[in-house]
């Protein structure tokens, strides 16, 4: 069971040719056997998920009509809130929040008979690269324990490639789904941004944040976008259908596209790893060898992403994380002076190195005097990168990068370097500056057998045609049909 | 010393909370008087995860105030946040509006005692969300009400351009007359719908010196009384403070005092203006509103004939006094009714003193509004043609009235019922004025004696006949009845 795709596995459950209970008991039997090792999950609902799988199979076995992704065990990041567990954030500012509601990507998740096994380790407040952040616990990369999943959502990668759910959501705000996705050997896209809503979505950076799909193979993502795509009224930046219809994702997928014109920018490849450009060069001519015309682009404002995106991401964060205070929910410092130290105290002691940052950093540079000169100008530049990439398509369907400069590094290299640790996001925040979609697919394993992603950015709302181009390349190797060695 | 020569410089910051049926920002009903904490929801309480959506109606309200203040309003504007620290603002940031207000430099018309009006100028005026409350009991803990918080403020800042008390508070009655006449707000001060707060100032003359004393803003005001009283007050304290210290306006030195309603004076809250830096930059959970085209055009459907321009309307058109104007202006469903009844064909200075002395009593003691009584404009027009043709008198058109409100009979109707219908015949007159003289031979004399009785008699007189018709008797013929047989 553990080598079956989701899409597959829907099929078989909706046929009535594996039980959902199956499915599930499969999963909470590897979860038991090698999540202490892995650490992917920071809550797991296992009895109410047979529960439901108890319920699905019925429904199946009296041929009732069942939801598109019934009786699968899915996986969740823990900053997406549930009615059922807690809420944390990998944080423990929220380590007791338990959410009064679901946020609609959860609720649309349950309306479609899935089943939510458990929530996933992630960075603190997704501020982080490799989860090391997280305020819970550890997780570990399941090609490599030595080495982190990536981040943020290296809880949900990890989880995935270490087979113990079937899909997971996680949530990318500068590469946080692309990323671990690389690290993890499996399919991660961020979709262009409105395109999910984001209610219920603890933010982060609001207007980089996105929600979206990682999955075994492309098939997977689309499936999953079927389902999470599309107009929220509780979310005033959710795109409406009518600006933007939801395509059904799997309809064209088999289909190739006809005269497929793909860019590649030439600095990006110089400044990754040698066996990482490798790979990259290898997808390219798989590509040319499909048909495609490939052209060499220049993106002029590049190099100043990651400042933009550094100033961008720190000043919401500081406003969005203003509200964990101790007053009104999450943790509360013991014995305050007066309600400054309920504060002071509350933030002091549970907030993490890195957020503390993140939250200094924003706050400065907000400020008055430093605003013009820090957040306004970093909003010229990320307008700058969206004219860099409007010009770009203006040639080409879409844009091929790596993921990350590296593959998966090693726990505690880079923590204490921060900058070393944002420059890993380098490929990666170009496509939340400008809200465009972007996709991590598997593409090669460098000389320490540990997955390499390849990225494909397409223009806002092309996801159809993105994953489209992403399961061309899919269908002419096996890289996403690897398994750990944890699992031998 | 006191006879310095100084000019007070007024501007208002006010805040009133629109009538919406939901808060600005989440669907919560808004509501007061309940249980604490039991209109929230995730969004105004601002729980992880949670987005705002925009309140339309809220935005159309607070246009329709924007243009009866004469502002010129944004075509796009946009939601900012406005970061502070308070147990009674869940997100520690407060939605508001800061470069690109909904509405800006506009005026408002301020009538004066001498029948002219003043231009104040309205610098700007802005949507946000309202706060929570904070309870401090006692002992060593408080509470927290968010039943209030994420309410649909609109906050309105004048230019310093009141100088006296008496038009700070005429604007404030002339404002809240505005957002009444649009619907938009119940503007009840006491309830806290409508808070102003006066920043106030002189330029005082000394020595052919201008000296400027510090702003000093006033908070707690529950009453336009209050807000008069109040000026007053820190008018005299700071020429006192001046006369005494000498201080004056430096930047920096604005403070902020509390006004005690019980002992009348003005309580210093915060000496110095705080540094605040409240970090303003564009919410990236809302989008910009564009506000043009047909929606601007259905907002202003719903702009309506302001009071003022009303009042002064009813006094050249209708030859009313200016009082009596007022009056009727006050409220949009009187002056509604009013011109309802005078299209029915009523004179207007007839209707006016039946609904000033008997409609406005009625509803008085009714504790509600006269259009809430329920008078059909029609029947109000048939009552005062009555009284026009002599038909009815005072008294009983009082009384008709009442059975209007029970019945929602007509008047003619009522008046036939009640046999209320004048005696104005005169040959049944005459013969009941003669009775009266025979059955008074005291006060006949004392009528024609003339001098200081003769006044009192005839009063006298003209009562008995009434008292002999149960009030129904026209009091004019009779009047003019016994003038004929006296003289």
């Amino acid at each position: 069971m553990k080598n079956l795709s989701a899409k597959k596995l829907r099929d078989k459950i909706a046929k009535g040719q594996i039980k959902s209970s199956d499915a599930v008991e499969d999963v909470f039997r590897r979860i038991e056997q090698i999540d202490g090792n892995i650490g992917a999950y920071i809550s797991t609902f296992k009895e109410q998920s047979l529960h439901q799988a108890g319920e699905i199979d019925r429904k199946i076995a009296d041929d009732q009509t069942v939801g598109d992704l019934a009786g699968l065990p899915i996986a969740v990041k823990d900053n997406m809130c549930t009615t059922f567990g807690a809420t944390t954030c990998a944080s423990k500012i929220l380590e007791n929040f338990h959410a009064p509601y679901n946020a609609t990507v959860v609720q649309k998740l349950i309306d479609a008979d899935a089943i939510i096994i458990g929530k996933t380790n992630m960075d603190e407040f997704a501020m982080g690269s490799s989860t090391e952040t997280s305020g819970v616990k550890k997780t570990v990369n399941p090609w490599d324990t030595e080495r982190v999943p990536g981040g943020s959502s290296g809880g949900s990668a990890a989880a995935l490639a270490a087979r113990l759910c079937c899909a997971a959501l996680g949530s990318d705000t500068g590469g946080s789904i692309r990323q671990p996705a690389s690290f993890c050997g499996v399919v991660g896209l961020k979709p262009t941004y409105g395109r999910v809503s984001r209610y219920g979505l603890v933010a982060f950076g609001s207007s980089l944040d996105q929600i979206g799909p990682l999955t075994y193979n492309v098939e997977d993502a689309a499936m999953l976008m079927n389902v999470i795509a599309g107009h929220d009224k509780k979310d005033s930046t959710s795109v409406t259908n009518e600006t933007a219809p939801v395509p059904d994702y799997l309809a064209n997928l088999q289909k190739p596209i006809d005269n497929l014109k793909i860019a590649v920018i030439p600095s990006f490849l110089t400044s990754a790893e040698a066996t990482l450009r490798e790979s990259i060069n290898d997808a390219v001519d798989t590509y040319k060898n499909l048909g495609a015309e490939i052209i060499e682009i220049d993106m002029p404002h590049i190099d100043y992403a990651i400042p933009a995106y550094y100033l961008i991401a720190t000043a919401e964060a500081s406003s969005n994380l203003a509200r964990y205070d101790g007053v009104h929910y999450g943790y509360r410092a013991e014995k305050p002076k007066d309600y400054i130290e309920v504060y002071s105290k509350s933030r002091e002691q549970s907030f993490g190195k890195e957020v503390k940052r993140r939250i200094m950093l924003g706050t400065y540079a907000l400020s008055s005097g430093y605003y013009d000169a820090y957040y306004l100008k970093a909003l010229k530049v990320r307008n700058l990168i969206r004219d860099d990439f409007d010009n770009a398509f203006e040639k080409c369907d879409c844009i091929l990068t790596p993921v990350s400069p590296t593959t998966a590094f090693k726990i505690g290299e880079k923590l204490d370097e921060p900058l070393t640790m944002y420059l890993s996001d380098i490929y990666t925040i170009a496509a939340n500056l400008a809200g465009i979609p972007a996709v991590s697919i598997p593409c090669g394993f460098d000389r320490n057998n540990l997955p390499i992603g390849l990225q494909i950015q397409s223009p806002p709302f092309t996801e159809d045609k993105l994953l489209q181009i992403a399961y061309m390349f899919e269908k002419q190797n096996d890289y996403h049909e690897k398994i750990p060695p944890i699992l031998n | 010393m006191n006879d310095l020569e100084y000019k007070v410089i007024i501007g208002l910051e006010i805040h009133v909370q629109l009538c919406t049926k939901t808060k600005m920002f989440c669907s919560c009903q808004v509501g007061f008087g309940e249980q604490p904490n039991s209109r929230v929801c995730p969004v105004c309480l601002g729980m992880p995860g949670s987005l705002p959506v925009m309140n339309k109606k809220a935005v159309e309200y607070a246009v329709l105030v924007g243009l009866a203040l004469n502002c010129k309003i944004a075509d796009f504007t946009k939601w900012d946040r406005k970061s502070y620290y308070y147990p009674d603002l869940p997100k520690n940031y407060q939605i508001s509006q800061y470069d690109l207000p909904l509405a800006e430099n506009g005026y408002i018309d301020v009538p004066l005692d001498d029948g002219k009006t003043k231009k104040i100028r309205i610098t700007r005026a802005h949507l946000e969300e309202d706060a929570g409350k904070n309870i401090h009991s006692t002992g060593n803990f408080s509470q927290v009400d968010l039943n209030r918080a994420g309410t649909a403020l609109l906050e309105i800042v004048t230019e310093p351009d009141l100088n006296n008390s008496r038009q700070a508070k005429t604007l404030a009655i002339e404002l809240q007359k505005i957002v009444r006449y649009l619907v938009v707000s119940e503007a009840d001060m006491q309830k806290g719908h409508m808070r102003f707060e006066p920043n106030v100032n002189l330029i005082i003359n000394k020595d052919g010196k201008e000296y400027k004393t510090p702003i000093v803003e006033i908070k707690n005001l529950n009453s336009f009384r209050a807000l008069e009283r109040s000026i007053d007050y820190e008018i005299e304290r700071q020429l006192d403070e001046f006369l005494q210290t000498g201080k004056v306006m430096q930047m920096g030195n604005k403070s902020t005092r509390g006004w005690d309603g019980e002992k009348q004076v003005t309580v210093l809250q915060r000496e110095k203006e705080e540094a605040n830096d409240y970090r303003y930059f564009p919410d990236p959970d809302l989008v910009p509103v564009v506000l043009k085209g047909k929606w601007l055009d259905d907002i202003k459907g719903n702009l309506c004939e302001l009071p003022l321009k009303k009042q002064i309307r009813y006094v050249s058109k209708f030859k009313l006094s200016e009082y009596d104007a007022g009056v009727l202006t006050a409220e949009r469903s009187t002056a509604e009714l009013f011109e309802k009844a005078v299209q029915a064909g009523a004179k207007p200075k007839r209707l006016c003193n039946l609904i000033t002395q008997i409609g406005l009593k009625l509803a008085n003691e009714a504790g509600r509004c006269l259009a809430e009584l329920g008078l059909n404009a029609q029947h109000l027009a048939q009552l005062a043609v009555m009284i026009e043709k002599g038909e009815i008198n005072a008294s009983a058109a009082d009384n008709i009235m009442q059975q209007m409100i029970k019945t929602q009979k007509d008047p003619t109707t009522l008046a036939n019922e009640l046999n209320l219908i004048q005696k104005s015949d005169e040959d049944e007159l005459d013969k009941i004025v003669g009775q009266s003289l025979e059955e008074n031979a005291q006060a006949v004399e004392d009528v024609k004696s003339g001098g200081k009785k003769s006044k009192k008699a005839l009063g006298f007189l003209i009562g008995q006949v009434m008292k002999k018709t149960k009030g129904k008797a026209n009091p004019k013929i009779v009047s003019k009845i016994l003038h004929k047989k006296l003289s």
